[in-house]
């Protein structure tokens, strides 16, 4: 009790009551409970020791689902906590890609737009902040449209940006030609090519599993400002939010600005891993795997966002590593008796996930996880 | 000018057939408040099914016949996909709604284009590009049988809504479905009917998009022509469904006629996109849609 005389300007946390806040300050901090903070850390050094613990090939894949998640953030800011339907992530995600690569490509370069500013520290921000732009020109869109009517407009958005992007060839190299990724340097240190401790794909992964935990709490921290409290409200009910003084114009600008940040952030990474960007590859696929993600993941969760992507990151690898072993007539490549190829079923399954989901489990991957953790809170009793 | 008639021709058939895919939309959007994105999957699945049954040396059936079986084979499948995939989420938001749609459609497409393989299908039509001249103006004969297609279907529509006792429960359900449920109807098989109508329309249209140029594992792209056409008619609006279609087909025969060669070689592609976000900055609800009221 001594936390609540007056006086005690830090109230302590009373043990054995995580859930037991007696300030404000310790209810909305970062990580609120011992367990989070500790689980948070424990993550943190587990998948930073997963570099050395698997193959190159698994660390690409995991490095792709890093960025992907970042991406994920992104989309689950606007979708999920702001409540605006975007099917329109891809063309942002497409925006930073270039803006990476054009900044950092090679100026003598006669084909291709390339400013030779080669370093991560300049155009990662840069990818970020020009896709943020164009997701503050879009928004003023999506201020006046609602629910579907905006789903559809951000679908015309992804078609106009492959146009774009496939007509442009000074920026894009054009369609089946494609151009290099953004170069993988931070701050003078080329960690795409591999030391005397570690190799490229290793260091790769670390950088961009580093990103993903930085962008992770920034993620987390605007949703519990009052910025991500005024989305919340826009999304519960638009109408009560602007009676009790959210803006809604500022707020929506607010969330597609961000979430397009975010976008770009992803778009510019994930060519660090893949280092090759064609322009067919931001169609509306992307943005349904976006969408994918976010409801396997848990829609409103930014660890939910990121267990949505490394999942359907990896959900490619597993189901060509273990499908065909158990299914004979599922095999990697076409043949005369196959019935399907990993590739088709990998989609079938994701469609098949987002369907499942939905109906039995809304809250997607953070759902089960919450439904684990009550399991055991209450263990033995069921409740 | 006899470039402009026929831009105009051409585009007035090929909006006929996005008009189809539209009114589909919009039959699903009006009882059910949700847009399915499972369309395309449709289509496509109607135009394999008439490749299949009327396509090709050994046909099973005679083109006229195969025609209204894949209608009804189409119908059957979108009602199957009501049943499974969308009846547990009945008064769920309407966006989750539409996002298992898409998860539908991703699913069915991966099937229909195994169906369809790696090479073009033909469906069997007995148009091909045939022509007629009309006061010197050449008319491909499979634009006149779109329009021809899309006026008999308007007035089927038409008939059913105003005096068929199902119709009249689809009316009724579109405008309450508490208050129709209340009435006696069925608004479970409301929303089977709906599927049905659209999933039969969805396969006519797919046949048309065939016609000539085949089908293959990218026509399926087409179908969300009809999201621009229904946006800019109106979500709910029947006759905004068909007004929107011929725009978006007149909008994109024209510019591929006329466009300037910086935009690129295929704008007219995209050129319905770039008409559905100028129209609904000016009007946010599309020409013929019902400005939703809100009660606060």
């Amino acid at each position: 009790m001594t936390a609540l005389l007056p006086g005690s300007s830090r109230p302590r946390p009373l043990r054995g009551r995580p859930d037991l806040h007696t300030s404000y300050a310790a209810e909305m901090a970062l990580l609120n409970t011992p367990g989070k903070r500790r689980g948070v850390a424990a993550l943190a050094v587990a998948g930073a020791l997963l570099a050395l613990a698997l193959t190159d090939d698994w660390l690409v894949i995991l490095a792709r689902g890093c960025a992907l998640a970042i991406g994920a953030i992104g989309l689950n800011l606007v979708t999920g906590y702001a409540g605006q339907v975007s099917l329109g992530h891809a063309f942002f995600v497409g925006v930073g890609a270039y803006t990476a690569s054009a900044l950092s490509g090679d100026p003598a370069d006669g084909a291709l737009i390339g400013l030779g500013v080669r370093d991560m520290a300049l155009w990662l921000p840069a990818a970020g902040a020009v896709a943020g732009l164009a997701g503050l020109l879009v928004a003023p869109i999506a201020t006046r449209l609602r629910g579907l009517y905006l789903a559809i407009v951000t679908l015309g958005l992804v078609f106009l940006g492959e146009h774009v992007f496939r007509e442009w060839t000074a920026l894009t190299g054009g369609v089946g030609v494609g151009r290099p990724g953004p170069a993988p340097q931070l701050l003078g240190w080329r960690f795409a090519e591999g030391s005397a401790l570690l190799t490229g794909a290793q260091q790769t992964y670390l950088v961009l599993f580093a990103l993903l935990c930085l962008f992770a709490l920034g993620g987390r921290n605007l949703a519990r400002s009052d910025v991500g409290r005024a989305f919340a409200a826009v999304r519960d009910r638009d109408i009560a939010a602007s009676i009790i003084g959210v803006d809604l114009r500022r707020t929506k600008l607010a969330a597609f600005t961000v979430s397009s940040f975010y976008a770009g952030v992803c778009g510019a990474l994930l060519y660090v891993v893949t280092p090759y960007v064609e322009p067919g590859s931001f169609n509306l696929n992307l943005s349904v795997q976006f969408i994918a993600m976010v409801l396997i993941g848990g829609v409103a969760t930014i660890s939910g966002s990121i267990m949505g992507a490394l999942f359907l990151a990896t959900l490619l690898r597993v189901t060509q590593e273990i499908i065909p072993r158990l299914l004979p007539f599922i095999d990697t490549a076409p043949r005369r008796d196959t019935l399907l190829t990993t590739t088709q079923l990998e989609t079938i399954l994701y469609g098949l996930l987002i369907v499942v989901f939905l109906i039995a489990e809304p809250r997607g991957l953070y759902g089960i996880w919450v439904r684990i953790r009550n399991y055991w809170k209450g263990w033995p009793f069921s409740y | 000018m006899a470039r402009f008639l026929g831009a105009l021709f051409g585009g007035l058939g090929q909006g006929s057939a996005y008009a189809l895919i539209a009114l589909g939309f919009v039959v699903i959007y009006r009882s059910t408040k949700v847009v399915s994105f499972a369309q395309p999957s449709l289509m496509v699945a109607g135009a394999t099914a008439v490749s299949y049954l009327a396509a090709g040396g050994d046909a099973l059936l005679p083109f006229w016949v195969a025609v209204p079986v894949a209608m009804l084979l189409t119908g059957l499948l979108a009602a199957g996909v009501e049943r499974v995939a969308l009846r547990p989420m009945v008064g769920k938001p309407v966006f989750t709604v539409a996002i298992i749609t898409i998860g539908v459609d991703i699913v069915l497409r991966v099937i229909v284009n195994r169906l369809i393989g790696v090479n073009i299908r033909a469906v069997g039509d007995p148009w091909g590009l045939s022509v007629v001249t009309v006061g010197g103006i050449p008319l491909q004969v499979r634009f006149l049988a779109m329009m021809a297609a899309l006026t008999l279907v308007i007035a089927a529509l038409g008939a059913f809504f105003r005096y068929a006792r199902v119709g009249l429960a689809m009316r009724a359900t579109a405008h309450d479905q508490e208050v129709a449920l209340a009435q006696g109807i069925s608004v479970g098989s409301v929303f089977a009917l709906s599927w049905a109508i659209a999933g039969a329309l969805a396969a006519l249209a797919g046949m048309f998009v065939g016609t000539s140029s085949g089908i293959d594992q990218n026509t399926w792209i087409i179908a969300l022509k009809a999201l621009p056409a229904i946006v800019i008619g109106g979500l709910d609006s029947i006759g905004g469904a068909v007004v929107g279609g011929l725009v978006v087909g007149l909008v994109e025969a024209l510019v591929a006629t006329y466009q300037p060669a910086w935009l690129g070689e295929n704008f007219a592609l995209v050129s319905p996109y770039v008409l559905l976000l100028l129209v609904l900055l000016v009007r946010p609800y599309g020409l013929f849609g019902t400005r939703e009221v809100e009660r606060v």
